[in-house]
């Protein structure tokens, strides 16, 4: 028995030792309340705008930002769960909902850009140039023509449904109808080797567009708009939330410094801006 | 092609003038996958020796359980532990999601079952008469695990690789535990996935072949540890 017992002794120290590995640096952690969780989508980080102005944010304030980019739909859910405790989402339905039930308040228009319907240069469908999405979407469905959807529940894949449903199709099991279940540079990626058709956020595509063989053959609806808010986890339900970090943060998006920097993003990369600052606005008046 | 090719260029340069980001990035990678190999030899080497070892109902069925831990899936790692410390979860309160210790518990989990299962094997497979010789010859029971545990090291050594290998070349759990923060958690794999997100190839297949180049210098030490001290 003396070796299992040696061996035991082994393995109960060793997990003591993770367990103090574990330890020590959440310990080591200056203030508890520094940290700030940030749960956004793909397309802020993709395009490079948190990469400017987080840093400026976190000098101002000491605060420690972690941003988590996922699609909207997680981070509204990482929201509703207190594991987020701002959020910098495009998915206004569903940001609304999250507002009503109580999970989150003070949601403020940031900015906005748009979608457009992008597809092959040879465009098989002709929707090239149409001025209604509905209308391209109807033509899309009719010539069967392949679509790539995210379907991941993202800002993007919402808006998507949304056309889908005002175009009175039910695209979902059609053969012509293939979800990628990735983001949205990826599902680009794909889209463009299929030459598929597919809809995408503006700046994203820009971001990417080097490298695609696809062309933005719809633009310009007013039910294009993609419209980003800035919503703060409410504390009364998650305590654990850091409420005034959130605040803070929140406050910094829709600051006159940030409008500024989302005004002239961009620009001297893809010569035209990738979000126009919209703090202060009303969403009726966004686009005209 | 010609991508690829930039790509080399791309990690070549990066390399040459040390670019303070790829240089962090690649010792925070090296650190939380060494730290996370480390404690999955401790754990793998003495459970798979137990196992190995000795006799008890149900042996067959956690060999089998350790066996399919191999191939644990990363994300699955990730989400499990992802869970275990939301704020709201129940390890919570020691607020270490989206930290390079919660990668470190991650990749270690996901390592763990690798190093045993190798080393349950390699201990397993040293003939059984060897086991009696050293017992025979008046060593302790303590002595003779640590006599066969030196005897089985060219498979050992293979399952710090393996186990080194599994974790310095995942992303699924690295992204969901770490959540790939800028000059914090963002390690070579998670970084790889943002640039390609972001349609940056020549730079997301650089940080590839500076991963590769990382595993090979390591394993390369590793190896020739193992092929130096070859049992004849």
């Amino acid at each position: 028995m003396k070796m299992r017992k040696g061996l035991t002794w082994a393995v109960g120290l060793m997990a003591a030792l993770i367990l103090m590995a574990g330890f020590s640096p959440a310990q080591a952690a200056p203030v508890k309340q520094k940290n700030l969780i940030l749960a956004t989508t793909t397309s802020t980080q993709d395009t490079g705008l948190l990469d400017v102005i987080i840093p400026i944010f976190e000098k101002k304030t000491k605060y420690f930002v972690k941003t988590i980019a996922v699609g909207s739909g997680a981070a509204m859910a990482m929201g509703q769960k207190g594991e987020a405790d701002v959020l910098l989402v495009h998915s206004p339905a569903a940001e609304k909902k999250l507002v009503e039930e109580g999970y989150g308040v003070n949601r403020r228009l940031v900015m906005h850009n748009d979608f457009v319907i992008l597809g092959p240069a040879s465009d098989p469908a002709g929707i090239k140039g149409m001025k209604s999405a509905t209308e391209a979407f109807k033509k899309l469905a009719a010539a069967g023509s392949l679509f790539m959807t995210r379907a991941d529940k993202s800002g993007t894949h919402a808006k998507e449904m949304a056309i889908w449903k005002a175009a009175g199709v039910n695209p979902e099991g059609q053969k012509w109808y293939q979800q990628t279940g990735l983001g949205m540079g990826q599902t680009l990626g794909v889209a463009a080797e299929k030459k598929a058709y597919t809809l995408s956020d503006r700046g994203t595509y820009l971001a990417m567009k080097k490298n695609l063989g696809l062309d933005i053959l719809s633009e310009g609806d007013g039910v294009l708009l993609n419209i980003y808010h800035v919503i703060e986890v409410n504390p009364a339900k998650w305590p654990k939330v850091n409420a005034p970090g959130a605040k803070a943060f929140a406050d910094f998006m829709v600051s006159k410094q940030v409008q500024k920097i989302i005004k002239t993003f961009g620009v001297d990369k893809y010569g035209s801006p990738l979000f126009f600052p919209d703090a202060g606005k009303k969403v009726e008046d966004l686009g005209k | 092609m010609d991508m690829i090719l930039e790509g080399l260029k791309q990690a070549f340069y990066l390399l040459v003038t040390f670019d303070p980001e790829v240089m962090g990035i690649t010792w925070l990678s090296l650190k939380i996958s060494g730290t996370a190999t480390f404690f999955s030899l401790f754990f793998g080497i003495s459970v798979g020796t137990v196992v190995a070892l000795t006799e008890f109902p149900g042996r067959r069925l956690v060999v089998s359980l350790i066996n399919t831990g191999m191939g644990l899936p990363p994300v699955v790692a990730g989400l499990i532990v992802t869970i275990f410390l939301w704020r709201n979860g129940p390890l919570g309160f020691l607020e270490i999601l989206y930290t390079p210790t919660a990668m470190i518990i991650a990749q270690s989990l996901i390592a763990a079952p690798i190093v045993t299962g190798i080393s349950l094997a390699s201990i397993q497979q040293l003939p059984r008469n060897l086991r009696l010789q050293i017992l025979a010859l008046g060593a302790n029971r303590l002595q003779m695990v640590w006599i066969l545990i030196k005897e089985a090291r060219l498979p050992l050594l293979a399952a710090v690789m393996a186990g080194f290998g599994g974790v310095i070349s995942e992303v699924g759990a690295s992204i969901m535990v770490g959540g790939n923060i800028k000059g914090y958690s963002r390690v070579l794999t998670t970084a790889t996935v943002m640039e390609t997100g972001k349609g940056n190839f020549e730079i997301a297949l650089a940080l590839g072949f500076i991963l590769l180049l990382l595993a090979f210098i390591i394993n390369a030490v590793l190896t020739q540890v193992q092929q130096r001290q070859r049992p004849r």
